[in-house]
């Protein structure tokens, strides 16, 4: 076993974990914390594959915007701690989980039983460059200038959006 | 890389299953909102797994366009769900179910 293969198991397992312990959290505040820790595990991974900016960003935008933004809802809202799990296991419930593992399984045969996607038709000399900012910033300055722009005009409307929604008198 | 391609389809494929499993099981539509992330996050683990091993940056562009989107409804998403607190006193979302019929 590689170094690569045991910093990719021990940053899986850390991410599956918080996953885990997100779903299982009752306190919502909890729940938020495991889901950063969560990002950081999948930016570590996103190192792991040589894509600098993203593991950058995922900390910078996920971790650091989206949820101080969701912990700051949580502590504006004042919430408790929900009802446990075990006082409303109804029907729906049972049929949320079932449908769940067969989702899983679905999941895990179609990504790993279709075939062996064949490792890098490019040299590693070639994909190690692929996630530097200087070659994201020229494709979305190049090959994608039109979606870039357009998600300029989305976070726009969002930003607007969230100002009439969140205003007093709707 | 050492790592093969299938242990990062694999670990995004169960990242993936626990964020429905959240959304199915849980009643608080901010835990709810952040099961969202989580899946939107195995997805994009998917895009730069394949981005890396095929030597094409495409899915990692693609990647930037999905945080973008996931900072919009972020922002829209926890407005309204400041609304409805705002109305109904609640975020469970058993009790939010207006729309429903």
């Amino acid at each position: 076993m590689t170094a690569e293969t045991l910093i990719f198991v021990l940053l899986a397992v850390g991410a599956v974990a918080s996953a885990i312990m997100m779903v299982v959290q009752r306190n919502p505040l909890m729940s938020a914390l495991c889901l950063i820790a969560n990002f950081f595990c999948l930016a570590a991974l996103y190192l792991l594959l040589h894509a600098q900016l993203l593991a950058v960003l995922e900390i910078v935008v996920y971790a650091g915007a989206i949820m101080v933004l969701v912990v700051f809802v949580i502590m504006l809202l004042n919430l408790g701690a929900e009802n446990r799990l075990a006082e409303r296991l109804n029907i729906q419930t049972m049929l949320g989980v079932a449908l769940v593992a067969g989702l899983l399984l679905e999941l895990l045969y179609v990504l790993l039983g279709s075939g062996t996607v064949q490792g890098p038709a490019v040299a590693t000399e070639g994909t190690a460059g692929i996630g530097t900012v200087e070659s994201m910033g020229t494709a979305l300055f190049g090959q994608f200038l039109l979606p870039f722009e357009i998600t300029s005009l989305l976070l726009l409307a969002a930003v607007v959006g969230a100002v009439i929604l969140a205003k007093k008198h709707l | 890389m050492s790592v093969p391609l299938p242990f990062y389809l694999g670990l995004s494929a169960v990242l993936f299953t626990v964020g429905v499993a959240g959304v199915l099981t849980r009643r608080n539509a901010i835990v709810v909102f952040m099961c969202i992330e989580l899946m939107l996050n195995s997805v994009n683990l998917t895009l730069v797994a394949f981005s890396a091993f095929l030597g094409d940056m495409t899915g990692q562009a693609l990647v930037f366009f999905v945080m973008a989107v996931a900072a919009a409804e972020a922002a829209v998403g926890l407005a309204i769900v400041i609304a409805i607190f705002r109305n109904k006193q609640t975020v469970n979302i058993d009790e939010i179910n207006i729309l429903k019929w």
